[in-house]
């Protein structure tokens, strides 16, 4: 594997996250980490959506007009969303009641579109097939880590075997309801992101207003209220 | 970044409505096969595991209905049998398996499902399955219990669950609700084991053959004429609870189970 393709395969589990840094996903990575066995199953089944779809999309991107690009692009991810959710049905049935619609909800996914219409429609099928790799893993990582924390914190279990003794059945431990609901999610997936951004300060975004225009902006706003005040 | 899909690394144009028209029909021709081969090969698997499911649910329910086992455990019964029952004539239907017909599938279909005129349609669900499965259960030839599926509009949602009634057809054993989506708090509350253990007992038609049993507005026992026949509002939950009433006089019903109720009165339990 030349330094090239390694590149493509790992930048996008730390270096350009799909959720940390391009904030992406974050509808699912929300919904289905409650407990770390939803979230592993999502992470698998978006994985391999991705990288299938990258290479579909390579294979194809010199036959692919573009005034219908997009729509050839969604059909294809789509098309393979509704088999892994079948093969979901039919070998991990209570699994894939418990996702419900998220992984119907795939199709949706601005990463894999993102992937799809931003890399693999200029990059050849190995380079493509990579890239969707990386992502998928990139976003697991992720959701496998907010899972683990959410389970352990909210259920005091780990894949569903009780870690932390909980106190109702005399242990120490009381669950943390917040975890479970989407917020704690948020809060988590902020926190991954500050911890990131801090650690690889390169990942900090510039701010998109100049700090004499925030100043500005509030001093504007204190005289518009003294004036209405004074007009009452 | 998607960005870079506006630069202009993008290859050759290939242009032209023919072509896009093409290469569309293509794809989709590719896709649809794929998806239609994959539905088609696990189709039997995907039914095992929903009849298993709903097996499931039903021992689970049975097992949960409150004060079941002061009916059944005394009589010892042999097993519950399932049957499926034609609603309109009341007769069993031999020809449809009651292990993989799908009530709530059937009444989405609009071939087979019977509309209910809408002056009877209490419920307000529109429309009904033509069978409905029914659970009986048998001590020697008499039944000794017989549970029904019920459902209905509640407030935000479809209740939908399961009337168990004791071999005179006529008192309530148990009722359970196993899907809604009503508020939690207020209309979910018709899951809280206390206002269900209510249901135990009350009794469906007075001795004229009118159909009483209902859930009051406030407390029961406010008219004490009425107390046999109903149960206490779910305070907050008045809309749930008109459904719940409703949903059991359209099932207790002629357009519900009320055929297939007579048919075993007349025939004295027996089948």
């Amino acid at each position: 594997m030349s330094g090239a393709d390694r590149r493509v395969l790992l930048d996008p589990l730390l270096d350009n996250n799909p959720i940390a840094l391009q904030i992406l996903g974050i509808c699912s990575a929300l919904a289905v980490t409650t407990t770390l066995a939803t979230a592993f199953t999502m992470s698998l089944a978006l994985t391999v959506v991705l990288t299938i779809s990258n290479g579909a999309v390579s294979l194809l991107r010199n036959h692919i007009p573009r005034s219908v690009r997009l729509i050839v692009q969604i059909t294809i991810i789509a098309s393979l969303v509704v088999v892994v959710d079948q093969i979901l049905e039919a070998y991990a049935f209570e699994m894939s009641k418990r996702l419900s619609v998220f992984v119907g909800l795939i199709v949706t996914n601005c990463i894999v579109l993102g992937r799809a219409e931003g890399y693999a429609m200029q990059h050849g099928v190995r380079l493509s097939l990579l890239d969707g790799l990386g992502n998928g893993i990139g976003y697991s990582l992720v959701l496998i880590l907010v899972g683990s924390v959410r389970e352990l914190l909210g259920s005091g279990a780990l894949l569903g075997i009780n870690v932390l003794p909980l106190a109702v059945d005399g242990g120490w431990f009381h669950p943390m309801a917040l975890m479970l609901m989407p917020p704690g999610a948020f809060f988590l997936i902020g926190l991954l992101i500050w911890g990131l951004r801090t650690w690889k300060r390169a990942q900090i975004e510039p701010s998109e207003l100049p700090e004499t225009a925030l100043v500005l902006e509030v001093k504007t706003e204190a005289a518009e209220g003294g004036f209405a005040r004074s007009v009452r | 970044m998607s960005e870079a899909g506006a630069a202009g690394i993008s290859p050759p144009e290939p242009e032209g409505r023919a072509r896009a028209l093409a290469v569309a029909f293509a794809v989709a021709l590719a896709c649809g096969t794929v998806v239609s081969v994959t539905a088609v090969l696990l189709e039997p698997r995907q039914q095992a595991n929903r009849v298993a499911e709903r097996q499931g649910l039903i021992d689970e329910i049975v097992a949960r209905l409150p004060g079941l086992e002061t009916v059944l455990d005394p009589s010892g019964v042999d097993r519950i049998e399932t049957k499926v029952v034609d609603l309109g004539t009341g007769d069993y239907v031999s020809a449809v398996d009651p292990t993989t017909y799908d009530p709530i599938k059937a009444a989405q279909d609009s071939a087979a499902r019977v509309e209910i005129p809408p002056d009877e349609d209490l419920a307000r669900i529109g429309a009904r399955a033509p069978y409905a499965t029914v659970y009986l259960a048998r001590k020697g030839r008499d039944i000794s219990l017989i549970i029904l599926p019920v459902y209905g509009a509640g407030y935000a949602s479809t209740l939908r669950g399961f009337l168990a009634l004791e071999g005179d057809l006529n008192t309530v054993v148990a009722l359970a609700f196993y899907e809604h989506a009503e508020t939690p708090g207020l209309g979910a509350r018709l899951e809280d084991p206390e206002w269900l253990a209510q249901w135990r007992g009350k009794r469906v038609r007075d001795e004229t053959g009118q159909f009483r049993l209902q859930v009051a507005r406030g407390r029961s026992d406010a008219d004490p004429g009425a107390a046999p026949y109903a149960v206490d509002g779910i305070t907050g939950a008045t809309r749930t609870s008109q459904g719940v009433s409703q949903l059991l006089r359209y099932w207790l019903g002629d357009h519900g189970f009320g055929p297939f109720l007579s048919r075993l009165r007349n025939e004295g339990g027996a089948s």
